[in-house]
């Protein structure tokens, strides 16, 4: 093939079998396979099934959240190769769980499928990662860290992504948050000041780490009192 | 003195033994007034251990917005990349929550900027699945007509930007001057030229102006010739080859782990196209292709970015020969608001327009996750309703986040230089990005 002109097209010609959903029905279109198939591998971790607007959801146990997300992405008859997204819904009935929401996508089978998990208040907002599953995850479930304070258990670097390391306020899209956030403008203003720009270029996150050890032991002191460096 | 022209050979793939790009001969003055060619100069010797810190962004004119990369370098080659973003956060999902579905639509606009009016098109249709509502054949052919305009126009900015960050000029402005008449044309539809809020849940802001279609019809027949002499000065530029074959590969297993969408995928050789795969606005019935790569490296992503936008001219004319007549927004008085000149002369036209306006559309309980191809990616819509007339959760899923979480995995091993390219060519919007 000529180097300069891509291109196999798609499967432009294989698409017969798919189109535009018309007249999708509230709760009456039929599930998603995968669901019946998943109901009969893991029994009792399926909690329930929904179809909403044609997208089928499966509620599944937290602690088996995991292994199920596992088998839909290495069982050949499943294939959920590609992970669409993970966050998370807080609901402003306070009664309501946290719930986790990870949307699948299977590239072969052309399918879509929603896991949720629900997560009870007054405990603490625990899950297992998928990092190892999915690369995808990694930024994903920062984020939802990030702004619902739900701590994903092995993933290897869980920290802030979108707010700053530092930030005080709390997780910004739990309900108890306010629009305005939680801290007076002053207040806000004086700890923006206070800040330490060094500290978010963090020297010791990398391994030049090294290198800040054999610095003189007075210039270690004056730059972690938060002075520049001056390049 | 004579003058002498030396002419140099360029007709190498680009890549040397190791699948780097080939070092250029330099032409230095050769002492006796004329020029001489040097062979271009030896790696460096191993520089054990000297590891060297450097920052780029978040205000540097090649990240794209606020970028900010730490890069951890031996000599010039990446040992470690790591990302920084959230400068540009402002919650647009949090303020969602307060804001009714129609009034989220400005916000769409300002996520991904560049696809604005596309981001409409996307987030009108999410609401619509929550409604249960089926939108007429006009409205679903503007639409069509909306989003390839907008991805042509996100393909042009990347395009322009792609070539200056390598250090091409002339086809940024040849991109942008083609971008300039499609502003004028959304100027002439929405009356806006970036902020376009030009769809409402239901249907559109605005039906296409009379003479519109001449303008449009007059693009798609003038785009192509601009597209040739893009094609002409690039794609087979040494240079340009050069300094992007071979960087930043992603193998297909990869590309779909690491859950990159859109051209980054395609480039790697998945043919991945929601439009295809999980079709929307009977883009099924259209006949495009859908270009996909090889090698999964920038080269194949120009590659793939630059035959979509021939595709998207093909939509375009296909879509502007089979605009229907007939109402573009749905018949349901709940939703959609009454012309605006009855509002302001029937009693009954404006008690109707002050409750849709105050009161808001309401969906039934339930959540739909709506996800297009955008020119970055599938671009998701989640939203979540307890029936009431704002959004539980309102969740946007951005290509370009996750297209960016794969950086560190395609710079680490390359050049300082190569990180430019590989950047651009992952065609990063940090509106969209940090929300």
């Amino acid at each position: 093939m000529n180097r300069f002109e891509v291109l196999r097209t798609g499967r432009a010609a294989s698409n017969e079998q798919v189109a535009t959903l018309k007249a999708v029905s509230h709760r009456d279109a039929p599930p998603n396979p995968s669901a019946a198939a998943l109901s009969e591998k893991f029994g009792s971790a399926i909690q329930r099934r929904e179809v909403i607007w044609g997208e089928t959801i499966v509620y599944v146990d937290p602690a088996s959240v995991y292994e199920i997300i596992r088998w839909l992405h290495d069982d050949p008859s499943q294939q959920y190769d590609f992970l669409s997204d993970v966050t998370a819904v807080e609901y402003r009935d306070a009664e309501v769980p946290i719930e986790v929401v990870w949307h699948l996508r299977s590239l072969p089978y052309r399918r879509f499928l929603r896991i949720k998990v629900q997560l009870p208040k007054g405990q603490p907002l625990e899950v297992a990662s998928v990092y190892d599953i999915y690369r995808a995850a990694d930024w994903l479930e920062r984020e939802c860290y990030d702004m619902f304070g739900i701590r994903f258990r092995g993933h290897p670097d869980l920290r802030r992504i979108l707010m700053w390391e530092q930030y005080k306020e709390g997780f910004p899209l739990r309900k108890d948050f306010p629009l305005r956030g939680r801290f007076s403008r002053s207040e806000q203003l004086r700890q923006s000041l206070a800040q330490n720009p060094e500290a978010r270029y963090s020297m010791e996150e990398l391994s030049i780490a090294d290198a800040y050890a054999e610095l003189p032991e007075d210039m270690r002191k004056r730059l972690s009192q938060g002075e520049r460096t001056g390049e | 003195m004579a003058k002498r022209t030396v002419e140099v050979e360029l007709s190498t793939t680009g890549l040397d033994a190791h699948g780097r790009p080939q070092r250029v001969p330099i032409l230095t003055d050769d002492g006796g007034g004329g020029l001489a060619l040097q062979a271009p100069p030896a790696l460096e010797p191993e520089l054990e251990g000297e590891h060297m810190l450097i920052n780029i962004g978040p205000q540097h004119p090649a990240t794209h917005g606020v970028l900010r990369l730490v890069l951890e370098l031996d000599g010039e080659t990446v040992v470690r990349c790591i990302p920084h973003i959230g400068y540009l956060h402002c919650g647009f999902e949090k303020i969602g929550e307060y804001r009714q579905y129609n009034q989220i639509i400005p916000w769409t606009d300002r996520e991904d900027y560049l696809n604005s009016i596309g981001n409409n098109v996307a987030f009108a249709l999410g609401a619509e699945r929550l409604f249960g509502i089926e939108i007429t054949e006009r409205c679903k052919v503007l639409r069509v007509i909306a989003s390839e305009l907008s991805r042509i126009m996100s393909h042009l900015v990347w395009l322009g930007t792609f070539c200056i960050d390598i250090g091409a000029f002339t086809p940024f402005l040849w991109a942008f001057q083609r971008r300039e008449e499609i502003y004028r044309l959304l100027e002439k539809w929405v009356g806006a030229r970036l902020t376009t809020s030009a769809t409402r849940v239901g249907g559109m802001a605005a039906d296409i102006p009379s003479g519109w279609m001449d303008g449009l019809r007059q693009f798609v027949r003038t785009f192509p010739h601009t597209l040739e002499e893009i094609d002409r000065v690039l794609t087979k530029n040494a240079i340009w080859v050069g300094r992007t074959v071979g960087l930043g590969v992603m193998t297909p297993e990869e590309a779909i782990n690491w859950g990159l969408s859109g051209p980054m995928l395609r480039a790697s050789g998945v043919d991945y196209d929601v439009r295809k795969d999980f079709p929307y606005l009977d883009y099924e019935t259209y006949d495009f292709e859908v270009p996909v790569g090889t090698n999964g490296d920038v080269y194949d992503r120009y590659l793939v970015r630059f035959e979509e936008l021939r595709q998207s001219t093909r939509i375009l004319a296909q879509a502007a020969d089979r605009l229907p007549d007939g109402p573009v927004n749905i018949d349901d008085p709940r939703i959609i608001l009454p012309p605006k000149s009855k509002a302001t002369s029937e009693m009954e036209s404006m008690i109707h327009h002050f409750k849709v306006v105050m009161e808001g559309p309401r969906p039934p309980i339930g959540e739909s996750y709506f996800a297009v191809e955008s020119p970055k990616g599938e671009k998701g819509y989640y939203m979540v309703s307890d029936g009431t007339a704002k959004p539980v959760r309102w969740r946007i899923r951005p290509p370009s986040f996750v297209n960016l979480a794969a950086i560190p995995k395609m710079v680490e091993g390359h050049l300082l230089s190569d990180v430019i390219a590989i950047n651009a060519s992952i065609d990063i919007v940090m509106g969209e990005i940090d929300r």
